[in-house]
């Protein structure tokens, strides 16, 4: 017999084993998320994901279903929990989004979009970050980096390379490179390593592409981050 | 002709001019507009100074001390304020400087930039105090509404406009919201 959670009353079959996040994906409802991507183990730092199970606040992407969990996904008080912490991520970094080669194809941008962020309503604190050119075929823009992790997970286990890393704690915290001298052109990193096609915002970018496509006709300029991460699915 | 009871001003700080590029972007309903209000302090009617004003619309964001002052006039006299534009709303590009030493940029500009004459870094008593960073408008007076792009569309312009002036709360379709 199929195990079953609901989801905002929908019913979602899940596997033993399987996260929330995991049985929302199969069944193509959206739970906004920006460090999980279902190739990689989940991070659960985001923390975009939360839902509400029988009354308490859980990361959907891992926790384990269970049979019976009521979970609370799209809802007004969620959604203003994930709008803040969106919020919080523009102004803790320094997301420029008409001077960034990724506007239009950041997820972060496409979060906020989705959930109607109209301003960053926080104070900025317009850190000193580092930018990394060193790579002749790749730069980083630590400007830009959420510290998802997705980049550290992809070259770790993925791309067997382990090139990035993360650095201190909380607001100290900085994504490093794996060489002695810390800089990425010092590292055997390719472009075409998953580490560079997952980063969700602009921090890591393949050099020599940016407007290849215009703004304007980039991927989120017209679908919504849930049409694009469902499949065009569940509502 | 109807009533012309609603006032409204317009003014850009640390901006381009783009927005108020924009704001003509919505070409022949400017027309309609006029039906419905009247220019107060605006680039178009060369006012000077903000009188008692319903909309006050800012572009740019605050990135001297004339910024802070003009802002402060518009929120003073202005029921609903509104920040249309990336600056206004995030600094924009003007605060791609906010991580340079100020003093850095100016001998940059100046300095040792070539072409100017006398490569001196101006000091004139009429020219604004610049600030060390440049911040969004909130981050100084209350904002009642955002109009977020760089610079928004015509059309969400006009959406938006016409949402307010309706006394509808604005509202803006998914492909009129974007940050760029």
């Amino acid at each position: 017999m199929n195990k079953t959670i609901t989801i905002d009353g929908l019913s979602v079959p899940f596997q033993e084993g399987q996260t929330i996040m995991d049985a929302a994906l199969a069944a193509g409802v959206y739970i906004p998320r920006l460090c999980h991507n279902p190739e990689f183990k989940p991070h659960g730092s985001c923390k975009l994901c939360t839902v509400k199970v029988n009354g308490r606040n859980v990361a959907s992407c891992t926790m384990p279903a269970v049979e019976g969990q009521q979970v609370l996904n799209d809802t007004d008080e969620l959604n203003a929990d994930r709008l803040a912490l969106t919020q919080m991520l523009f102004v803790e970094g320094n997301h420029l989004c008409p001077a960034c080669e990724k506007s239009g194809n950041c997820q972060l941008q496409a979060v906020a979009y989705y959930l109607g962020m109209m301003s960053p309503h926080y104070n900025h604190f317009y850190p000193q970050r580092e930018v990394d050119a060193s790579h002749p075929d790749v730069i980083l823009d630590r400007n830009r980096c959420i510290y998802c992790e997705l980049c550290v997970r992809a070259s770790r286990d993925a791309d067997g390379k382990n090139v990035f890393g993360l650095s201190g704690r909380g607001i100290q915290s900085s994504l490093v490179v794996n060489s002695a001298s810390g800089r990425l052109g010092d590292t055997s990193l390719a472009a075409t390593d998953k580490a560079v096609q997952v980063c969700p915002t602009g921090a890591i970018l393949q050099k020599g592409k940016g407007f290849t496509v215009p703004i304007g006709r980039r991927v989120f300029d017209h679908h919504t981050i849930k049409e694009i991460q469902t499949g065009g699915g569940h509502d | 002709m109807t009533e012309r009871q609603i006032r409204l001003a317009t003014c850009s700080l640390a901006g381009c001019f783009g927005c108020h590029m924009s704001f003509l972007d919505i070409d022949e309903r400017l027309f309609d507009l006029v039906e419905l209000i009247e220019f107060d302090r605006t680039p178009l009617t060369d006012i000077k100074h903000c009188g008692p004003c319903d909309v006050g619309i800012v572009e740019g964001g605050v990135c001297n001390a004339e910024n802070v002052h003009v802002l402060k006039e518009f929120r003073k006299n202005c029921k609903v304020l509104v920040a249309i534009g990336a600056c206004a709303i995030n600094g924009g590009l003007p605060s791609l400087r906010n991580n340079i030493d100020l003093w850095d940029c100016f001998q940059e500009v100046y300095q040792y930039e070539g072409g100017l004459e006398g490569g001196v870094v101006p000091n004139d008593p009429e020219l604004p105090l610049p600030f060390d960073k440049v911040h969004p408008i909130y981050e100084v007076v209350k904002v009642d509404y955002f109009l977020p792009g760089c610079p928004p569309s015509g059309d969400a312009i006009w959406r938006f406009l016409t949402d307010l002036l309706a006394g509808r709360e604005p509202k803006l379709e998914y492909e009129q919201l974007h940050f760029d």
